[in-house]
């Protein structure tokens, strides 16, 4: 479990992350959304006791970042924003140096590694010198680093960058599967579809602090304020824009299409299907506009959102 | 340190150098000027002591050659160890660069486990290749010269060698703890490379003088530099600071805002500000104060025992004692000079920054040496008389106590505070940068010295031009 109050970072005069708040229980998966320079980073170093808050605390499977940052580091897996491998080593004994940094026994980290590198498909390479080594599968050894002392706690910057999409589905996968395990899992990512697809939660961050937190569905609900209904019609309209009924404010018009939005759906989308059909505009199809989570995430990063938790 | 946590922790630091020194042994950048210094080198030295020792033996000078062969395995020692800067160089700082630190420093393992790792793997290849150099060397000259060198020498070459690497290995580690670049670093290490250029030509000016036993004291104060070097990497590699620092911006703003901050404190007024900033940092130099009294006893020591070693003619001292020529005499050392007030201040006032400067570059060691001068003259004029049967406490009376009253306490709180200032780099405060300690150190300093340190020393002065003269001729001429 990750519990964060109050958590703060300035550097000289500079805040990176100013008061942040956040509770991700075993189990779960929380994706943190940011545009460069938010705070991700920062707030990840802090949780890995590489970083000192300036103020705020934060407590990592039990343990105080601050009182005991031995403990809270043998407790986390992290896969820093660069990989962080070393070109002359073999992924062999890069992973071995890692598994006696972190006090795994030779017999068991032996099998661990062996393990770890057949599961990302590594162990044909595992001879070979890292500097050889595709992006991808350099991510999968930083990736497999992050797992070897089988951490309760995952914190992932990036984890599917520079991958093809068949090693991101495997990775991706690999979340889901280690969240089933009892884990509290952080993923740091730009990639919205991963994080709606990952993520039990979603908080996105702004500027060092967080300006929106919530289910991926409980931020699209947020959006979802006033109804968006997109009409295509038959026949193209000429450039002609038809009137609509008391109720529907129209938004955007195309060749065959038009998009209106509307406090009472259910009695001006009758109205307008009835009043359109009449001036003799044939409707084809009537559709809800759902907003995706990238709108969701530019809306809250203009500025334009609030807290939904 | 229980047996099982030395084990640990000493697993840790190995499982680190072990690591970093397995890597550089896969570098050809590394490899290849190892390899070139440890064996083509030292036979290339053996040729030139041949050719050399050949050549001054036709002139009848046999010495010369006989003082070349050690200071050339002197060389052959130090060559493969200037490899060491740069490694250290590219372990701490290049780790930074590359980010390969940060998995690392999220591990378990200790920052002094990470810190005496990468040591010992910045010194573990140039030291081997070192001592390997030197015994190349040394065989050689045995076959072709037919030189055998003292065990004794021996030592002394292998424990100079090591101390110069330490030096130099910890010197990097401070300038990479400053720097987030190799760039950076680089340019930084001529401060590193340049004394120990001047070190070299110091030991071999001993060498070829003969005064081998010197060397040991080279050694020693090597030790203490590195010492005093490690204490400072240590509190500087701090895996919560590595990664923060903006430590290539020089941002004169913040520098000035955070100085102010510490040095205004919370006083409102002038006199607000003297009696809680002034004596809260008066108070925090009474500590090393304490250290400056030994230093300056130690000072006054080694005056006196120079004394016997550089005898002043007895006539002369009891000639001016007595007719009181020597309150002139003296003056005109500039132990009662005949200036103004105001020149008296100005002049110990100059010498204290002085120290302060020669403190801020070597954690206090130049500060205090400056500051120890004058008792090492007081030390020599008070035992000078004691050889001649003159009452070295009538010197002491005469010329020192009345304005030394005020200026030794100033001088002890300057000593105090400038130890401090050299201090901080070697430990800042849990929580604070190396440069906000450093600005707390100095506005404590600042506060030391606006606060204290000019009053007692302007005090000194108008004592020392209008009372310790006459008291010194009244006394001579009683």
């Amino acid at each position: 479990m990750i519990e964060i109050e109050n958590l703060s970072k300035a550097f000289r005069d500079f805040w990176a992350v100013r008061d942040l708040n956040l509770r991700v229980e075993t189990g779960q998966v929380l994706a943190l959304l940011g545009p460069n320079g938010a705070g991700k980073t920062t707030t990840v170093r802090m949780l890995t006791t590489i970083l000192r808050p300036t103020r705020g605390t934060a407590r990592v499977a039990g343990y105080d970042v601050i009182a005991q940052p031995e403990k809270v580091r043998a407790a986390v897996g992290v896969l820093t924003e660069g990989h962080g491998l070393y070109p002359r080593m073999t992924a062999d004994e890069y992973l071995d140096f890692f598994a006696r940094a972190y006090r795994l026994s030779p017999p068991t980290h032996k099998q661990r590694i062996d393990e770890l590198l057949s599961f990302f498909g590594l162990a044909d390479a595992r001879r070979k010198q890292i500097g050889q080594f595709s992006k991808g599968m350099r991510q999968k050894l930083a990736l497999a680093r992050a797992l070897l002392h089988n951490p309760p706690v995952l914190l992932l910057d990036e984890p599917t960058s520079a991958m093809d999409p068949a090693s991101a589905r495997l990775v991706r996968d690999a979340i889901l599967e280690l969240r089933s395990k009892e884990r509290a899992i952080i993923v740091c990512t730009h990639n919205l579809s991963e994080a709606e697809e990952i993520a039990d939660q979603i908080a996105i961050i702004n500027h060092g602090k967080i300006i929106l937190q919530g289910s991926p569905q409980q931020l699209k609900r947020a959006l979802q304020g006033t109804a968006r209904f997109r009409i295509r019609f038959a026949t193209p309209l000429n450039s002609h824009t038809p009137a609509l009924v008391k109720g529907a404010e129209l938004l955007q018009q195309g060749e065959d299409w038009l998009l209106y939005q509307t406090t009472q759906a259910h009695s001006v989308n009758p109205a307008l299907i009835h009043h359109l059909t009449q001036q003799g505009f044939p409707i084809l199809t009537i559709e809800e506009q759902v907003y995706s989570l990238e709108e969701v995430y530019l809306r809250a990063v203009e500025g334009k959102l609030q807290d939904v938790h | 340190m229980s047996i099982e946590r030395l084990k640990d922790h000493l697993s840790g630091t190995f499982l680190v150098a072990a690591r970093e020194v397995r890597e550089q042994f896969r570098d050809w950048r590394i490899i290849f000027p190892i390899v070139v210094l440890t064996l083509f080198f030292p036979v290339l030295m053996n040729y030139t002591a041949n050719r050399l020792v050949n050549f001054v033996q036709q002139y009848d000078a046999p010495i010369i050659g006989e003082r070349l062969i050690p200071f050339l395995l002197m060389v052959v020692g130090f060559f493969p160890i200037s490899i060491s800067l740069v490694i250290a160089l590219e372990s701490f700082v290049g780790e930074k660069e590359r980010m390969t630190i940060e998995p690392l420093l999220c591990t378990p393992l200790s920052d002094t486990q990470l810190y005496f790792g990468k040591l010992l793997a910045s010194l573990t290849p140039p030291l081997f290749a070192s001592y390997l150099g030197t015994t190349v060397y040394l065989i050689g000259v045995m076959y072709r010269v037919g030189w055998h060198a003292e065990p004794l020498f021996l030592l002394q070459i292998f424990v100079l060698a090591t101390m110069m690497a330490l030096v130099m290995v910890s010197g990097s580690v401070v300038i990479s703890s400053q720097t987030t670049s190799v760039r950076a670093a680089n340019l930084l290490a001529s401060f590193i490379v340049i004394p120990m250029a001047f070190l070299l030509q110091a030991e071999s000016a001993l060498m070829f003088w003969g005064r081998y036993n010197a060397l040991w004291w080279v050694a020693v104060g090597l030790l203490i530099i590195a010492s005093l070097l490690i204490r400072s990497g240590l509190a500087q590699f701090r895996r919560e600071e590595l990664l923060e620092r903006e430590m290539d911006t020089l941002n004169l703003r913040w520098i000035g805002k955070t100085f102010w901050r510490f040095f205004k404190g919370e006083g409102s007024s002038l006199w607000g500000w003297w009696r809680s900033e002034v004596l809260r940092s008066g108070r925090k130099a009474l500590l090393p104060s304490g250290l400056t009294i030994l230093v300056l006893l130690l000072g006054g020591y080694v005056g006196a025992s120079q004394a016997k070693v550089f005898v002043l003619p007895p006539e002369f001292i009891q000639e001016n004692w007595n007719s009181g020529e020597i309150v002139n005499r003296l003056g005109n050392l500039q132990l009662l000079p005949s200036y103004t007030v105001g020149l008296v201040w100005f002049q110990n006032l100059r010498a204290i920054l002085l120290a302060s400067l020669g403190g801020f570059f070597t954690f206090g060691v130049l500060g205090m040496l400056v500051l120890l001068l004058p008792f090492a003259l007081i030390g020599y004029f008070m035992a000078s008389l004691a050889q001649v049967g003159i009452s070295p406490g009538a010197f002491l009376m005469a010329f020192i106590l009345p304005h030394a009253i005020f200026e030794v306490p100033a001088i002890l709180l300057a000593g105090g505070a400038i130890l401090r200032l050299g201090a901080s780099f070697a430990s800042p405060a849990r929580g604070q940068t190396v440069g906000e300690a450093w600005l707390k150190a100095l506005s404590d300093w600042a506060k030391v010295m606006i606060g204290l340190v000019m009053p007692l020393l302007l005090g000194a002065a108008l004592v020392e031009m209008l009372i310790t003269p006459r008291l010194a001729l009244w006394l001579m001429t009683r």
